[in-house]
């Protein structure tokens, strides 16, 4: 139950790319129990490092913190906020929706034409970014210039709920709420740290992977790992409509496993310990389409001499969106898969030693 | 008095009452609310919440004036399931432009939350993504099982937007439904008024049903039946926000907006306007040269025809989930009310149809 209110205090949490410190605080004061070594670097990417019991080799897992949101980037005389994307904003998401704006945190709207007074080609088509703004309500600028200012972010302002019915055990059923991408990747990361493994663990909870998996970059380099487990929230497309290719990952399937995605190709041995693992332990699990997304593993693998890297991915169903919605059986799921296969690393004890 | 205003409104606007559905939570919401301030509370055949207040007039043969602000919201209605998830068309006049994202309750077996969404952007073809999505392709996802969505949800089923508001900097709120849930809290607080005013005149004050609809059922319907000397509607206008021309909107804060035109009786028209003014209670003129837009429009011709006004409160974004209204344009409309109500006398109507 614990684990389930962290996943809400994380997902409710402010942390566009560029501005992570409350997401960082939040994980910052529920890993310290369990890390031998926290480091914050000059990023802000979080390393929390467990020494293991003597088995020769570095595990990174990683998970980012950040979220797509807003950057408040003109202050209208009429007190209106113009806004850049932070991250992937899909600009059909955006009309209608409510933020928090600024340092205050103030809450704000995106507004638009009532429909009784636009044109039909307004209606129709996707009002461009540049041409939307945030209102929170100022009489002008001045009075806007007091609560935020250009430069500052925003970020959607939804709540973490159940849907469905309420399960008693917290385990599983559907949630909604904003920035299970990647959220529910630091959560799994969390609980994965309270365990005791004999390899040397080095979580890294990084800074903004949405703009570009600037902190995977550094934080691999810091950590220098032998390989990596990337941990995602990841696109859910088990969707109505659906023609062609296979949704991406469904839904109570389990963690999806990811071959390859347009930032980088998993090694294939990473594949076959994760798929061994779950087999094992009779555990669910999918794959994730191919080409689809991009993830901190296309930073990590390359980082160095090159870093062995696998993603392992919670299906989230509308990520980017200010709603998105997951089952918390794939998180716990994913959590039992991560903990067991880490557990079992030794036996995969030729990665790293540069055999083939 | 304000804080007590903010409070139902904030109320009124949360409870769910979608056209036609108005008895879902919101109807006895009001009678809860009016029960204190009137001298007796009914329910009608077309579901019209009516706030009776006695007059003090004597005689057999009693002046009745109807107060009408309609308490239905536009919504949603299901049309189909399809395996996990809900297609729906609209209730009223729904904005395309905003509903991806918005979190929903579907009015099923019990309520369930949901959260509207479409295909993700990454399998639209591109020349799509620049088109906004009709309702009719969007569905509902209320994180349920195939089975048991059926269990608990079916065709005809209502879906309300589902959103508590948010107060914004200044007074102003920002929420669903304040079209028309503002002018009815206004009518709340006109009724407050009428505690400590004398007032010859019998008070019919109505939250109507229907209106979004367009029929305006419920105020017709029962203006046929009550036959009142005079009626004054209370709706919302267009609020100005940039991008709309000043002389097709009216500024928040500013005041209520006073109707001329054919669909309002000038008399009523210029009683307001001089009462405002010595009240010192600042209003807008809005000139409607046709359909009012506003159920005036069907309580005029109603019977013998009735003499009819229309005050405007005004709101930005009408028709989305983050409707703007001010405060303080509520309570001045509701104190302009029950100053008007309280200043009939009977002359007046005589004075106001040539020939009588």
């Amino acid at each position: 139950m614990e684990r389930k209110v962290l996943l809400e205090q994380l997902s409710n949490a402010f942390g566009p790319s560029g501005d992570e410190g409350e997401v960082r605080e939040l994980i910052a004061e529920a890993i310290r129990p369990h890390v031998a070594e926290l480091q914050v670097d000059a990023l802000g990417n979080v390393l929390a490092r467990k020494p293991g019991n003597g088995y020769p080799l570095r595990v990174m897992l990683d998970a980012h913190m950040d979220e797509v949101g807003f950057m408040i980037t003109y202050i209208e005389p009429s007190g209106l906020l113009r806004f850049g994307a932070v991250g992937g904003l899909d600009p059909r998401m955006l009309p209608g929706k409510r933020v928090l704006a600024g340092r205050s945190r103030v809450p704000g709207v995106i507004g638009l034409k009532p429909l009784h007074l636009a044109t039909k080609d307004e209606l129709t088509s996707v009002t461009n970014v540049q041409d939307l703004a945030i209102d929170i309500g100022a009489e002008d600028g001045d009075e806007a210039g007091q609560w935020v200012s250009v430069g500052d972010y925003a970020v959607f302002h939804t709540c973490f709920g159940q849907l469905g019915e309420a399960p008693s055990d917290g385990r599983s059923g559907r949630v909604k709420g904003k920035a299970f991408d990647d959220r529910v990747g630091c959560a799994v990361l969390v609980e994965t740290l309270a365990g005791d493994y004999q390899v040397e663990v080095v979580g890294a909870f990084t800074v903004q992977e949405e703009v570009g998996m600037r902190g995977a970059h550094v934080a691999a380099f810091v950590a220098e790992p032998d390989l990596a487990v990337v941990l995602e929230g990841t696109v859910a497309d088990d969707l109505p409509g659906e023609e062609g290719a296979p949704p991406s990952t469904r839904l109570g399937r389990g963690p999806a496993i990811t071959l390859m995605d347009r930032s980088f190709v998993a090694d294939r041995r990473l594949v076959d310990w994760l798929i061994e693992t779950a087999e094992a332990e009779d555990i669910p699990y999918q794959f994730k389409r191919p080409n689809v997304g991009g993830t901190d593993g296309g930073a990590v693998n390359r980082s160095r001499a090159g870093v062995p890297t696998v993603a392992l991915s919670v299906p989230c169903r509308y990520i980017h969106a200010p709603v998105a919605v997951m089952d918390l059986s794939d998180f716990w799921h994913t959590v039992e898969l991560l903990r067991a296969a880490l557990t079992r690393l030794p036996m995969a004890g030729e990665i790293g030693d540069g055999s083939i | 008095m304000s804080d007590d205003l903010l409070a139902v409104l904030k109320r009124l606007s949360a409870a769910p009452g979608v056209s036609g559905a108005e008895a879902t939570t919101l109807r006895a919401l009001l009678v809860e609310l009016l029960t204190p301030l009137a001298d007796e509370v009914s329910v009608d055949v077309a579901g019209n919440v009516i706030a009776f207040k006695r007059g003090q007039q004597t005689g057999a043969s009693r002046y009745k004036v109807m107060l009408s602000a309609h308490m239905d919201e536009i919504g949603m209605i299901v049309t189909g399931l399809e395996g996990e998830f809900l297609r729906f068309t609209q209730i009223g006049g729904i904005d395309d432009r905003v509903l991806l994202g918005q979190l929903v309750l579907v009015h099923g077996r019990r309520s369930l939350l949901g959260v509207i969404a479409s295909r993700p952007p990454h399998v639209v073809l591109p020349e799509e993504r620049g088109k906004v999505i009709p309702h009719d392709q969007l569905f509902v996802d209320v994180g349920l099982t195939a089975n048991e969505l059926k269990r608990q949800v079916r065709v005809g089923d209502i879906i309300s937007f589902d959103c508590e508001p948010v107060e914004l900097r200044r007074d102003l709120i920002a929420g669903k439904a304040m079209d028309n849930r503002a002018s009815v809290t206004a009518m709340y607080a006109c009724l407050q008024g009428l505690i400590e005013l004398n007032h010859a005149w019998d008070v019919y004050a109505v939250a109507t049903a229907q209106e979004e609809h367009g029929s305006y059922l419920g105020a017709t319907t029962f203006a046929f039946r009550l036959q009142p000397h005079l009626a004054l509607v209370v709706d919302t206008t267009f609020g100005h926000m940039v991008g709309l021309s000043e002389a097709e909107t009216f500024k928040l804060g500013a005041g209520p907006a006073f109707s001329v035109g054919p669909n309002i009786h000038p008399a009523i028209h210029r009683r307001l306007a001089s009462l405002a003014d010595s009240l010192e209670i600042p209003y807008q003129t809005e000139p409607l040269p046709g359909h009012s837009g506003t159920e005036a429009w069907g309580l005029q011709i109603s019977r013998v025809g009735i003499p009819t006004g229309i005050i405007s409160i005004p709101i930005r974004n009408m028709h989305t989930p983050i409707e703007v209204v001010a405060l303080k344009d509520v309570t001045r409309a509701g104190r302009l009310l029950a100053h008007f109500v309280a200043g009939l006398e009977g002359t007046f109507v005589e004075d106001m149809i040539p020939g009588t």
